[in-house]
């Protein structure tokens, strides 16, 4: 087939195949996300609590994963995993680990200065009325830290989404993987990656929308 | 019946009682040898010029803030006890804030349930009453579903007052409840205040509203760089205030 003259029919023709990619990078960025969050906000607690040797690990914790390229961590959990497990398990349960670990630092960080935004005061007010400490975080004080933190809590989320093109490096089919088997294939680079890149826009222009709207549905403070 | 000893206090003292209470922050030191004893209905007004101890008197009785030295107790409890359980001793002391402190993430009767349902364990619909009782009582039940940005300074720190209340609290703790108000929202909280002190409300108010204590306190306390160096009725205080500090102090905020 002649490559020449821009084919729109290879993209529809490979949706189906496109949409199975993407349904992988979704499930990737909103699980990595989640785990990412809840590990984050327990290592924060951590980090800001009493217990020094707490507050030491997790500091190292943070530390050692923001100095480590995200690839390196996807590499280590694919091959590390199973010598620890003693069995396979998986390309995708293995990058999705990496993805948590990772993440869990980044988010840890926006946690610590979201919890330390707000005021002291709250707090105590949380405290004066006999909250106890587990209360109180999650009643008073991490509720309005997350908020405070929404707008870049999201704009790290986006850069998980666009960093799952990277699990093609343990053979996972992601979006970007699969329309790059595609264009490969029938050798229409040029429809594949400019479909993929309006589709990346587009999905992260629609993610900041909703943020701003969101954001204004709080600003009632 | 036991008419022989008061049901407050187990050790014959007051509801709080205070014995050569000192705290530093690092080096300095914001309290020394505090002593005072506040019984059961009695009212007590605190002032003092600016970073004399005043707010970090009111936190040490709650435990918001630690202390080093002496003992505290409230309603025989040990507040510096290690083995006190302190949430339990904080939700039968209600605290208002100067700025209020209401939760902004949440509604006005939500502010009001929050620590009835969690702290006191009580039922949705229990709590629902009782905000709305509190509210009624402060004359704000239409504000029920708005957030506390949406209302002003007075009327939140009425809400917030409710919130205290609804722990059915044996005791208040006031820091500077109006300094952060404008001037024509003063009178709509101290009336509330007022009203409480009435019902036989326990008070310790940090305030400088001297027209307050003159009305409703039975004691003043004057404290300046981390010393109680007045604490006499009402009206020993404003008749013959002794130390030259206080006369000082009470002249400047009178005069205006
Ligand atoms: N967290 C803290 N760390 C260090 N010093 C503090 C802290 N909180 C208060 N202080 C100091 O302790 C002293 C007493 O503070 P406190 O807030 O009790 O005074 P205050 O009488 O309530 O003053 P104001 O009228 O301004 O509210 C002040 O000198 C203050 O600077
Ligand atoms: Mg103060």
């Amino acid at each position: 087939m002649e490559s020449g003259g821009f084919d729109t029919h290879i993209i529809f023709h490979s949706i189906p195949f496109l949409a199975k990619g993407m349904l992988l990078t979704l499930e990737l960025t909103v699980l990595g996300i989640g785990g990412g969050l809840v590990f984050g906000t327990l290592l924060a607690l951590c980090r800001l609590g009493k217990f020094r040797a707490l507050a030491f690990a997790a500091g190292t914790y943070v530390n050692f994963f923001r100095s480590m390229p995200l690839i390196l961590v996807i590499f280590w959990f694919y091959f590390l995993i199973p010598l620890v497990v003693g069995e396979e398990v998986g390309a995708f349960q293995s990058v999705l680990t990496a993805f948590i670990m990772f993440e869990a630092a980044y988010y840890c960080e926006i946690m610590r200065a979201g919890i330390q935004s707000v005021r002291v005061g709250q707090a105590h007010a949380g405290q004066a009325l006999g909250l106890t400490y587990q209360q109180n975080m999650r009643y008073v004080v991490l509720p309005q830290a997350f908020r405070n933190m929404i707008p870049i809590l999201m704009s790290q989320a986006i850069v998980l989404f666009q960093d799952t093109a990277l699990v093609y490096v343990v053979g996972l089919s992601d979006f970007l993987y699969s329309a790059d088997i595609v264009a490969n294939s029938e050798n229409r680079l040029m429809e594949m990656y400019i479909t993929v890149a309006i589709v990346y826009f587009s999905m992260c222009s629609l993610a900041q929308f909703l943020v701003r709207n969101l954001q204004k549905k709080f600003a009632h403070e | 019946m036991n008419e022989t000893k008061d049901t407050t206090g187990t050790d014959g003292g007051g509801m709080i009682e205070m014995n050569h209470v000192g705290k530093w922050y690092g080096e300095f030191q914001v309290l020394s040898n505090c002593s005072t004893s506040v019984n059961k209905g009695d009212v007590v007004v605190i002032c003092g010029p600016s970073g004399s101890g005043k707010s970090t008197l009111i936190k040490v009785i709650n435990g918001l803030e630690p202390f080093q030295e002496g003992t505290i107790t409230f309603n025989g409890v040990s507040v510096g006890d290690r083995t006190t359980n302190l949430s339990k001793l904080r939700s039968q002391i209600g605290m208002v804030f100067q700025n209020f402190e209401l939760f902004p993430h949440i509604s006005i009767i939500e502010n009001i349930k929050l620590a009835q349902m969690k702290v006191l364990g009580r039922e949705d619909d229990e709590a629902r009453n009782r905000s709305m009782e509190l509210l009624e009582r402060v004359g704000l039940s239409d504000q029920r579903d708005k957030f506390p940005a949406q209302l002003s300074g007075g009327q939140q720190q009425r809400v917030a007052i409710a919130r205290g209340l609804a722990m059915d609290p044996i005791a208040m703790l006031f820091d500077e409840p109006t300094s952060a108000l404008d001037p024509e929202m003063i009178n709509e909280v101290l009336d509330v205040m007022t009203e409480l002190a009435n019902d036989g409300m326990t008070m310790m108010v940090v305030s400088h509203e001297m027209g307050f204590a003159k009305r409703v306190a039975d004691r003043v306390i004057f404290m300046d760089e981390g010393y109680i160096v007045e604490d006499c009725s009402k009206d020993d205080f404003f008749g013959t205030p002794r130390g030259d500090r206080a006369q000082l102090f009470l002249s400047k905020i009178l005069t205006h």
